[in-house]
């Protein structure tokens, strides 16, 4: 990972590709390097579709090694959703293959022409660039089917659907997995849309006849591995809960607790909650001959999640994630988890953001466009954004957007990005994470449910104002850490509670590249990336009163604890003095 | 008194899903769980009509508890 990959599209003809020593970005990965690059490459007043704009895919400092969990893959760029920067993130092959293959980072980057359709293949002998027009609309599914008639299934492809080539505001970038199917995605900030302002179809990574990231310190490497590995497989988190339920574990205890956000946030607990929880979804995938208990990379350990079959026992798509069945269900009603399931396909297929997609169509609900529980509605409307159809285009655009074209008030967003399942009233870390975080709202940034509800790292009461910030700061700045390893998230369960594995991930890193980090080292990393991402946000125009929820969230109380969101502004600007 | 009891995730596992259990007034969530059979080691997370209770919390009459084992996802 000694090297960075320029594709320059306004180049006459075929991109440009230059390869070039990572140079003064040595030492960074995933995310801290991803934004690094945004911050000093890219101008922060362009636009983002626009030929200033770029995009850059990097795997993190352990992707590729034997670390396990270490499979995320970091893309950034100026989002055309919330204008601010932005730094999405997917598990799948990608990374690791990525990794492998040598680079520390892709930049797409130069104006992209109207009507091409990138086929870029990587391997160890270099890269390879046509414009095959054959492949332009193709939903992720039959692109990636297309690729594996090419290239075979041991390769991994980065992707946009139809949403990304149309450039809308809510497309994701779509990784492969193990069995070759696009479902991990990039999925925040319409990073897809970027991609396609490339014109860039499809990246192909095959790391045939490539080893395994070497240790420096090969022993110590080992040794700090077994221990990080036993500590995710002994933590009842990251060792039971995840993989028996998957992620959506989360149904039943965000409403029990009255946090989840119901007819678009109107309500917190859904009466339907039950019947499309976690436990629910994984009785139904072993009935239907899909395992409940699937990773999304080789060197998974937490394998959160699953395959869902439809009732004729045939793949549908991966287990929807809690957010998707969150946002596709109680959100929008729907109790049915065959109609979300097809949801999830959908957005998929076309390569969309699931949690902007289900928000935006709540919003369509509440706009009375459709009817609040109407899943054959849903799938219809979602279909017109596939075909990008007027109708669709504004529903692509997000929750904001779809909002304003309808009139609505009541559009759940931050910087222009749609809340994720935890209403910020009845869990109010979640607010302060989705009023400050650089990303606009955005769970991962800064996961207070760990010590809101879940009773990971310690105990903040959810309804009180008091410890939210700390809890938000502290979380956000460990995020801006492990966003850079490359490490899935998940980590973070164990991590936060076992001391000995949070010294494991450090040992890992230290062993690996022959480094000397403390614990200190990664919190003044984590700060140094949202530094960066902060900076950027200001010179693009971005002030503390963008770092506010909605004012209906301070003036409608949410059932059952009838609870406005009481942090105070003042507050909010202190969470990232340090 | 009656209380319901609700158990979530491997909770419920060679046990319910949800039940009513009648108690002595003013009874704890430990005792609670004790009626039902559930160890209080493998109650990680408790609700009470939706606000986070420990063992010693007393019930009232109608009251609803929600049990959950350590769980998280996102």
């Amino acid at each position: 990972m000694d090297k960075i990959l320029r594709i320059d599209v306004g180049q006459t003809g075929l991109p440009s590709v230059k390869t070039e020593a990572v140079g003064a970005y040595a030492g960074l990965g995933g995310r801290a390097l991803t934004s690094t690059i945004v911050g000093k490459e890219v101008p922060p007043l362009c636009h983002a579709l626009g030929p200033e704009n770029k995009l850059v895919i990097a795997p993190g400092l352990l992707s590729g090694t034997p670390a396990g969990q270490s499979g995320r893959l970091s893309v950034g760029c100026k989002s055309p959703l919330t204008g601010g920067i932005k730094e999405a993130n997917a598990g799948g092959q990608a990374a690791q293959v990525l990794a492998r293959l040598g680079y520390a980072a892709i930049v797409l980057e130069g104006a992209g022409k109207s009507d091409t359709t990138y086929l870029i293949h990587i391997d160890k002998n270099g890269v390879k660039i046509e414009n095959d027009q054959r492949l332009k609309l193709l939903g992720n599914y039959a692109l990636i089917d297309e690729m594996k008639k090419r290239y075979g299934d041991k390769v991994a492809c980065i992707s946009i659907g139809p949403a990304g080539e149309m450039k809308m505001a809510s497309a994701s970038i779509a990784c492969t997995d193990m069995e070759m199917h696009p479902t991990r995605h990039a999925g925040r900030g319409g990073v897809g849309a970027v991609m396609g302002s490339k014109g860039v179809k499809v990246i192909v990574l095959d790391d045939a006849g490539c080893e395994t990231r070497q240790p420096k310190e090969s022993e110590a490497f080992k040794a700090a591995n077994k221990v990080w590995i036993e500590g995710l497989k002994k933590h009842p988190v990251t060792g039971g809960g995840l993989p028996n339920f998957g992620t959506n574990v989360l149904m039943n205890i965000i409403n029990e607790a009255g946090g989840l956000p119901t007819t678009n946030f109107k309500t917190g607990q859904y009466a339907g909650a039950s019947k499309i929880s976690g436990e629910s979804e994984a009785a139904l995938e072993i009935k239907r001959g899909g395992p409940a208990t699937h990773g999304c990379h080789r060197g998974c350990v937490i394998q959160c999640s699953g395959i869902y079959n439809d009732a004729n026992g045939n793949f549908l798509t991966k287990q929807p994630e809690y957010e998707t069945v969150w946002s596709h269900g109680a959100n929008c009603n729907i109790d049915d988890l065959d109609t979300i399931a097809m949801l999830d396909r959908l957005d998929d297929d076309y390569g969309l953001d699931t949690i902007e997609m289900g928000a935006t169509i709540g919003v369509a609900m509440e706009a009375g466009l459709l009817k609040f529980g109407d899943g054959a509605g849903a799938i219809e409307l979602m279909k017109e954004v596939g075909k990008g159809s007027p109708l669709g285009r504004i529903i692509g655009s997000g929750a904001a957007v779809a909002a304003k074209a309808f009139g609505i008030e009541r559009a759940p967003v931050v910087k222009g990005q749609a809340m994720p399942a935890y209403d910020p009233r009845a869990i109010m870390g979640m607010g302060v994470t989705y009023a400050t975080s650089p990303m606009g709202a955005d769970h991962t940034a800064g996961y207070a449910v760990t010590a809101n509800i879940l009773k990971v790292g310690g105990y903040v009461d959810p309804l009180k104002s008091e410890g939210q910030i700390e809890l938000s700061r502290n979380l956000q700045i460990a995020t801006a850490a492990i966003d850079s390893t490359g490490m899935c998230l998940f980590i973070a369960f164990a991590v936060l509670d076992q001391p000995e594995t949070f010294q494991a991930l450090i040992d890992l890193i230290n062993s690996f590249h022959g480094l000397k980090l403390t614990s200190d080292d990664v919190t003044a990393l984590g700060k140094s990336v949202l530094a960066i991402e902060r900076d950027f946000n200001a010179r693009a125009g971005f002030t503390k009163e963008m770092d506010r929820l909605p004012l209906y969230f301070k003036r409608e109380k949410i059932p059952p604890h009838n609870v406005t969101f009481q942090i105070k502004d003042e507050d909010l600007d202190k969470v990232f003095n340090w | 008194m009656r209380v319901t009891l609700r158990l979530f995730a491997s909770l419920r596992t060679g046990r319910f899903d949800e039940a009513e259990f009648e108690l002595p007034p003013a009874a704890t969530v430990g005792a609670a769980l004790d009626a039902a059979g559930v160890p209080r080691s493998e109650a990680a997370i408790i609700f009470v009509n939706g606000r986070h209770a420990d063992f010693d919390a007393h019930l009232a009459e109608g009251d609803a508890l929600g049990v959950f084992p350590s769980i998280g996802g996102g």
